[in-house]
């Protein structure tokens, strides 16, 4: 339930998401992958070394370089999962419970 | 931070249950469900209609900052027990060409008082099938890839 919990953590993030669908389509360097970003690369290995961790991205030995690719089958399970569907409740139902709070400190 | 909102969806069954505890009575949680300024503002959408008893109906209406109707909903209420159970169906507008057809779903919110000042919900969500139920659960999924962008939705449906 963690390591999931940490999936959607992963793919909450917009640079994140921008770094899968750069791999998506083909195996990168790190560094390629950096230089498509304007943030400082250290904060690109980071990205990288999370969506690593919960095994959305995999990476690969080639000389000095390390590859990285996406993990399809991770992708299909994050994409089948109902977590998003309960986020969606708990924001809504999160704003109803503050929204009745000042209801009741209004009277 | 503790995570309050329960979503339990069996495998190969046509219902979703929602279950979630309020820091509210229950007295206020029921109004958040009975004044149209309020439903409007947690739903984040416009209430054209809304009239609470039993045969009632309601209808929501959301649009796009530029004022393009998004999505319509309606549906009535066969049952409407003060402070204690609405039953109502629920119907998204199918919007022509959309490749998503949906179909009416029933829906029954069960309201009942935990302490003096909480409140529970249980919130059972029946859909016409299985195969229905399954793509109602991954929606929200697919909806915030598709606005981080769109071609990473497409490699997700390439997977499939």
């Amino acid at each position: 339930m963690n390591l999931r919990r940490d999936v959607f953590q992963a793919i909450a993030d917009p640079t994140r998401r921008a770094i899968l669908l750069l791999v998506a389509t083909q195996t990168m360097t790190a560094g390629a992958i950096a230089a498509n970003f304007d943030t400082a690369r250290p904060t690109v290995s980071k990205h990288l070394s999370i969506l690593t961790e919960c095994e959305l991205l995999e990476q690969h030995q080639n000389g000095r370089e390390v590859y990285y690719h996406i993990n399809a089958r991770k992708m299909k399970e994050v994409a089948d999962f109902i977590e998003p569907f309960r986020n969606m409740w708990d924001d809504r139902f999160n704003k109803l419970e503050s929204i009745m709070k000042n209801y009741k400190s209004d009277k | 931070m503790e995570r309050k909102t329960k979503v339990h969806a069996e495998e190969g069954k046509q219902e979703i249950i929602i279950t979630r505890e309020f820091d509210l009575p229950l007295d206020l949680l029921f109004k958040a469900y009975m004044e149209p300024e309020i439903v409007a503002q947690w739903m984040g959408t416009k209430v054209l209609k809304l009239e609470n008893k039993k045969h009632g109906a309601y209808e929501f209406e959301t649009s796009d900052p530029q004022g393009n109707v998004l999505v319509r909903i309606n549906g009535v209420y066969p049952e409407f027990i003060h402070e204690q159970r609405i039953t109502r169906t629920f119907e998204m507008e199918n919007t022509p060409g959309s490749p998503f057809q949906f179909e009416i779903q029933l829906e029954f919110l069960d309201f009942e008082k935990v302490t003096s000042e909480t409140s529970k919900l249980t919130m059972q969500i029946v859909y016409k099938s299985v195969e229905l139920r399954d793509q109602m659960l991954k929606m929200p999924f697919a909806q915030g890839i598709n606005m981080a962008h769109n071609r990473l939705q497409e490699v997700v449906n390439h997977l499939k």
